[in-house]
C-alpha cells in the first residue's frame, strides 16, 4: 500500500540545512495499523504530512498503491488526498460556522458529489461514529469527543484507503479518548489502513506495530505489544 | 464542485462575519447609488434642456448670415459676408413651398423709457409670424399686425415684466413708450414665459422688423426663422434656403441651424458632463472595492486554518480561489443591488419634489454600475483569493 524509499525532507533555514526526514524507508501493508512515535522534533509530523500528500519529499520515492506520488503536481496530489486519504488532527478542527452534518459533507462538496448521495453518505458516516443525533449541532455545542468523532466521520466519508491520525486523543479526557480509539480500532479491523502519530504509549499499544523516529530516521521498529519497553525508553511518559 | 454548492459555501462564510461584510456592502451600495443618482441627474438635465428646445417646435430652421466654415476665398477679398436683407427673407418666403412661416429678425439692445422710468432691454424686430414660431402667447392686447415687412410702424409689444416695470398698475395698452429715440404705442403684452434659449422673454420689446432696423441703422437681419410644415421636409427646405441665397448673393454665405442640431450639440455637451460626473462617482466604487479587498484579506488570514483543512481534504487551489472570489463578488453584487434600490428611491424623491425635472437614470448607467460592482468584487477579490489558494496546506494547518 505504502512504500517509502530513502525519503528526505530538507528545509533551509537561515542558510542552514535542516533534515526533518533523513532517509526514511518503510513499507506499510493494506489494512495495517501502525503507530509512529518519537520525541518532539523527531520528524513525526513531517512524515505524516508526507504520507498524506500534503508535503513532497525533497528526495526519495513514495509509492502509494503502486503509483509514484512524490513528484505529482498539486492538482493531482489534491485528488489523491480527496480519494485515498483521510486526516484526523489533534485539535479536531471543524469549520465553526457549519453544523456537524455540513462539516462531514464538506469533502464531498469539493469532490462534486450530488446532494442526495451526500445526504445519504453523511447519515451513514455519522451513524458509524455514533453521533447521528448531533447532525444539527455546531462544533461549539459539542464536547471534544463528539467533535473528534465528527472529524473522523468527515475523514472517512469519502471512503479513503488510508486514515492518518495526528495525536487523535491528545486533547481528550481518557473516557472520550478511549471511545475514539475504539472507533479507530474498529475501522482498522474493517480493513482501513490506519497510521497514528502519538506520544502516548497507551495509544501506540493498540497498533500492530510501532515505528519510532529520532532525528528524522527510524531508530526502532517493534510490535505494538512491546510498547512497555518503550515506556522505559521515554522514562516517565507512561500514561 | 457544483456552482450552487460553491454559492452556498460562500454565502455561509459571509454570514459568519456579518458586521464586516455588511460594512463593505454598504460601501459598494453607496458607490453604485452615487453613480446611478448622478447620471440620473445629468440625464435629467439633458432631457430638461432638450425638452426646452422641443417646446419651440422641432420644425424650425434658423438662417444666420455668414458661413461658419472656412471658405475657399482669399482673405481680404469678399471676406465680410453679404448682408442678409429683408428682400432675401421675402424671397425665401415666396420661393420655399415647404415653409409655413418665415420670420425676419433684427435684434439689439436699446433703452426703453416711459417718463422717468427707463430700462435697457433686448429689442426684437420681428413680424407677425414670430408669435407662432416662438410659441409665445399674449396676455392682453394683440401681437404685431400682419403688414408689409418693409413698412416701419410705431407700435410695440412688451414682455410682461417690462410692462410692469414701466407701467406699474396702469394699463399699458395704448400707452406710449420711447424705444431709443422713437416713440411707439403699446399694442400688446406677452404672457409670462421665462427664459427661452438665453433670452428673458419677459423683459423685452418686440417691434416691427423695419422699425428695429431703423433704430439700429442696420441693413442686415440678425437671422431669419423658417418654420417648416412637416419635420421631414427640414432638410429639403434647408437646401432650398442655401440655393436661393447663393443665387441672390453670388456665393454660399449663410449658415442654417436646425433645432435638432442645436439641441443635439447641447445634449452632447451634457452627456459628456454626465459621464464625467459618473466617472467621479466611479471613484467611490473603487474605494468600495478596496474595502472589499480589506474584508477579504482579513477573512483569508482568519480562515487560514480552514483553508489548510479544506486543502487536506482534497480541495484544489482553483476551488479555494473560486470560493473566496465568489465571496467577494457576492458581497459586491449584493451591494450593487442595494445601491440600485437606494438610487431608485432617491430619484423618485427628486421627481416628487421637482416634477418638471425628469431625473431618470439611463438604462446604461444601471447596467454599467451593476456590472462595475461585479467587476470591482472580482478585481479586488482576486488578490486575497489568490493568497488563500497559494497557502501551503502544511503551514496553513498551523504546522500541526
Amino acid at each position: 500500500m505504502i512504500e517509502l524509499a530513502d525519503i528526505w525532507r530538507t528545509y533551509t533555514m537561515g542558510g542552514e540545512e535542516l533534515h526533518a526526514l533523513a532517509g526514511v524507508s518503510e513499507t506499510i501493508e493494506k489494512g495495517e495499523h501502525v503507530a509512529v512515535m518519537g520525541p518532539s522534533g523527531s520528524g513525526k509530523s513531517t512524515l505524516l504530512n508526507m504520507l498524506g500528500c500534503l508535503d513532497r519529499p525533497t528526495s526519495g520515492s513514495y509509492r502509494l498503491a503502486g503509483r509514484e506520488v512524490g513528484d505529482l503536481p498539486d492538482t493531482e496530489l489534491s485528488r489523491v488526498r480527496q480519494t485515498e486519504i483521510g486526516f484526523v488532527f489533534q485539535s479536531y478542527p471543524l469549520v465553526a460556522r457549519l453544523d456537524a452534518a455540513a462539516n462531514v459533507e464538506l469533502p464531498m462538496v469539493f469532490a462534486g458529489i450530488g446532494r442526495a448521495e451526500r445526504r445519504e453518505r453523511v447519515r451513514r458516516a455519522m451513524q458509524a461514529v455514533g453521533i447521528e443525533g448531533r447532525a444539527k449541532h455546531r462544533p461549539a455545542e459539542m464536547s471534544g469527543g463528539q467533535r473528534q468523532r465528527v472529524a473522523i466521520a468527515r475523514a472517512t466519508v469519502m471512503e479513503p484507503k488510508i486514515l492518518l491520525a495526528d495525536e487523535p486523543t491528545g486533547n481528550l479526557d481518557s473516557a472520550s479518548g478511549t471511545q475514539v480509539l475504539d472507533l479507530l480500532d474498529r475501522m482498522s479491523a474493517d480493513g482501513l489502513t490506519l497510521i497514528v502519530v502519538t506520544h502516548d504509549p497507551g495509544v501506540a499499544r493498540r497498533a500492530d506495530r510501532i515505528v519510532v523516529l529520532g532525528d528524522g530516521r527510524i531508530v526502532r521498529r517493534m510490535a505494538g505489544s512491546q510498547v512497555t519497553d518503550l515506556a522505559r525508553l521515554f522514562s516517565g511518559s507512561e500514561a | 464542485m457544483r456552482p450552487l454548492d460553491l454559492l452556498g459555501l460562500a454565502w455561509g462564510a459571509l454570514a459568519g462575519q456579518r458586521l464586516r461584510a455588511g460594512l463593505s456592502l454598504v460601501g459598494v451600495a453607496v458607490g453604485v447609488a452615487a453613480v446611478v443618482v448622478l447620471t440620473a441627474l445629468g440625464e435629467g438635465a439633458r432631457r430638461y434642456v432638450s425638452g426646452q428646445f422641443e417646446s419651440l417646435g422641432t420644425n424650425l430652421l434658423i438662417v444666420i448670415p455668414g458661413k461658419n466654415e472656412t471658405t475657399g476665398s482669399i482673405p481680404g477679398i469678399g471676406g465680410a459676408p453679404n448682408d442678409l436683407t429683408l428682400e432675401d427673407a421675402e424671397a425665401l418666403a415666396r420661393r420655399i413651398p415647404q415653409a409655413e412661416l418665415v420670420v425676419p429678425l433684427a435684434v439689439g439692445n436699446e433703452t426703453v423709457s416711459r417718463g422717468e422710468r427707463r430700462r435697457q432691454v433686448t429689442v426684437i424686430g420681428a413680424t407677425d409670424g414670430f408669435l407662432e414660431a416662438r410659441r409665445l402667447a399674449m396676455r392682453s392686447g394683440s401681437f404685431l399686425p400682419e403688414a408689409d415687412w418693409d413698412r416701419a410702424s410705431p407700435v410695440a409689444v412688451l414682455g410682461s415684466q417690462l410692462a410692469t416695470e414701466l407701467f406699474e398698475h396702469e394699463n399699458p395698452l395704448g400707452g406710449v413708450v420711447r424705444v431709443g429715440e422713437a416713440r411707439a404705442r403699446v399694442i400688446g403684452i406677452l404672457e409670462q414665459r421665462g427664459t427661452q434659449l438665453g433670452v428673458n422673454m419677459d423683459d423685452l420689446v418686440i417691434v416691427p422688423v423695419a422699425s428695429a432696423m431703423q433704430f439700429f441703422d442696420r441693413r442686415s437681419l440678425f437671422r431669419v426663422l423658417i418654420q417648416v410644415g412637416v419635420h421631414t421636409e427640414i432638410a429639403l427646405a434647408e437646401q432650398r434656403v442655401i440655393d436661393i441665397l447663393a443665387e441672390r448673393h453670388g456665393e454660399e454665405d449663410v449658415t442654417c441651424l436646425t433645432q435638432d442640431a442645436v439641441s443635439g450639440a447641447l445634449g452632447g455637451i451634457l452627456a459628456v458632463l454626465t459621464l464625467a460626473v459618473a466617472g467621479i462617482a466611479g471613484v467611490s466604487l473603487t474605494v468600495a472595492g478596496i474595502g472589499i479587498m480589506n474584508v477579504m484579506l482579513v477573512s483569508v488570514s482568519e480562515r487560514t486554518p480552514e483553508v489548510g483543512l479544506l486543502r487536506a481534504m482534497g480541495a484544489r487551489r482553483r476551488q479555494i480561489l473560486a470560493l473566496f472570489l465568489v465571496e467577494a463578488v457576492l458581497l459586491s453584487s449584493a451591494g450593487g443591488v442595494i445601491g440600485l434600490t437606494a438610487s431608485w428611491l432617491a430619484t423618485q424623491l427628486v421627481m416628487l419634489w421637482y416634477p418638471s425635472f425628469p431625473a431618470q437614470p439611463p438604462a446604461w448607467a444601471i447596467g454599467a454600475s451593476l456590472a462595475l460592482s461585479l467587476v470591482v468584487g472580482a478585481l479586488f477579490g482576486v488578490l486575497p483569493a489568490r493568497g488563500a489558494s497559494r497557502l501551503d496546506p502544511v503551514i496553513a494547518l498551523g504546522g500541526k
